[in-house]
């Protein structure tokens, strides 16, 4: 068997006195699609976001392909840098750039950072538009857009740096209901494609249909992880059971 | 009798313009440049996490702001030659009025790049960019559209700083009324004139800046 294509072993993390992370371990297989879900304040926001270095854990380790780190060294910015040019993100709030237009969004990844030709990483970027459904959108600036379709944007610039996974952080929990639907179709779509994906998700239904695996954060511990059919279906842990009968029945 | 002499106010016109084209407007137009981009520096120093970097630009922002500027003027250009450093009267002015500039604008500055959401730092940092490529990329562009206001005080307060440096025996449109008004002691009519100038400017100036506004907010929301 060939070794999973990212690894998150041991993560430990605190705010000043709040232990947000007790521990954690992710294992995502190449081609999977991973949903991380749990109360707020549960820690699976800082997960997602060690995994790619917007969070320094003071411990564990974080491997995606080939590069790794270990928190416990104190890794230099550089090697920060490195592990996260192996992933995408798509954030809660999109966070475009608001004084670019939708296609100079996508290719500043490429463009700026990785220094590719501006024709070519257009060229790309045109059909990764076309791929979320805002083929006619290019030359829109953020601000005319819808949210759905500016979460859109955010995902096409997501893949637009060619990586080997891609992290959403609650991607549609900032839209309105009406507009969720669009942005889980492309997700949806892309997993069909292939694309490893780390999700942060209130979407039950999302994770049921789409995700090969589901991770139950509590507390900063995974309390409880597997297919979707017996974590979200059928769980063994009262507290996952606790946390779903309350996402159902809110009253 | 009037306090104007409308002859006066023909006949110098043109020499009082001719002295806010030659001495007044690049005076200004110069160290607000130098100014500006000495500010940019001095910002993202102030931002640096690292003291040794922050404390200088921190020093250098009080002393700027706690003196006044014609003492900074007279330390320049009298001063500094006790000590071995001549300054001609033009270099003189300019470097008086960029370390000014410099002061102000990048306290805007650092505010303004301080006012650029985390998220967005964050977003370019996930697509791969450097910290230097963030900045120009990224939070300078839209920390500009924030800094505009505060830097257009900056600029219109400095229009008429420029008057000051006729100490250093620079010629620009003050100095000038002054040396008319003191050969014909018509000192209303010589510095009314040169206040009209002044003023025109500085609403020129600020229709400049209403227009900058509007054309830097139209890809932000209401």
């Amino acid at each position: 068997m060939t070794a999973p294509l990212l690894e998150a072993r041991g993560l430990e993390k605190s705010f000043g006195a709040n232990r947000v992370l007790r521990g954690i371990d992710v294992v995502v297989p190449a081609g999977s699609v991973t949903c991380l879900i749990g109360p707020s304040g549960s820690g699976k926001t800082t997960v997602l976001r060690s995994l790619n270095g917007l969070e320094h854990p003071e411990v564990g380790t974080v491997r995606v392909g080939d590069v790794a780190v270990d928190w416990a060294t104190r890794p230099d910015a550089r090697a920060v840098a490195r592990l996260r040019g192996q992933s995408g993100m798509v954030f809660q709030a999109h966070n475009l750039f608001p004084h670019m237009t939708v296609l100079d969004n996508v290719t500043s990844g490429p463009v700026f950072a990785q220094g590719r030709p501006r024709a070519e990483a257009q060229q790309e970027a045109r059909e990764l538009l076309a791929r979320v459904g805002l083929a006619d959108k290019a030359d829109a600036f953020p601000v005319q857009l819808s949210g759905g379709q500016q979460q859109r944007v955010g995902i096409a610039r997501a893949l637009a740096t060619r990586p080997k996974v891609v992290l959403f952080d609650e991607p549609t929990s900032a839209l309105d209901p009406e507009l969720v639907g669009e942005v889980l179709q492309v997700m949806q779509s892309l997993a069909a494609e292939g694309w490893t994906m780390v999700v942060v998700t209130h979407e039950m239904r999302f994770a049921r249909q789409v995700a090969d695996q589901v991770l139950f954060l509590d507390g900063g511990v995974v309390v409880e992880q597997g297919p979707p059919s017996e974590v979200l279906v059928d769980p063994r842990e009262p507290r996952t059971r606790q946390f779903l009968q309350r996402l159902l029945d809110p009253l | 009798m009037s306090a104007i002499d409308w002859d006066l106010v023909r006949s110098s016109l043109w020499p009082l313009a001719r002295e806010l084209l030659r001495g007044t407007l690049p005076l200004t137009a110069i160290s607000f440049v130098l100014g500006l981009t000495l500010a940019v520096l001095v910002a993202l120093m102030r931002l640096s996490g690292n003291r040794l970097i922050s404390a200088p630009a921190r020093a250098y922002v009080s002393v700027i702001r706690g003196t006044p500027l014609l003492l900074q003027l007279f330390i320049i250009f009298f001063g500094l030659p006790e000590l071995g450093i001549k300054f001609d009267p033009w270099p003189a002015a300019i470097l008086g009025l960029t370390l000014n500039v410099g002061a102000y604008a990048s306290e805007a500055v650092r505010g303004a790049i301080l006012a650029v959401p985390r998220g967005q730092w964050e977003a370019a940092m996930t697509v791969g960019m450097s910290r230097v490529t963030t900045l120009r990329r990224v939070v300078l562009p839209q920390a500009a559209r924030i800094a505009v206001p505060s830097l257009s005080n900056t600029l219109i307060s400095l229009v008429k700083d420029t008057s000051l440096v006729a100490v250093v025996t620079v010629t620009e449109l003050l100095r000038q009324a002054q040396i008319i008004a003191g050969q014909t002691f018509e000192y209303f009519t010589l510095y009314g004139v040169a206040a009209v100038y002044y003023w025109v400017v500085c609403l020129v100036l600020s229709f400049g800046q209403t227009r900058l506004e509007t054309r830097l907010s139209r890809h932000v929301a209401a």
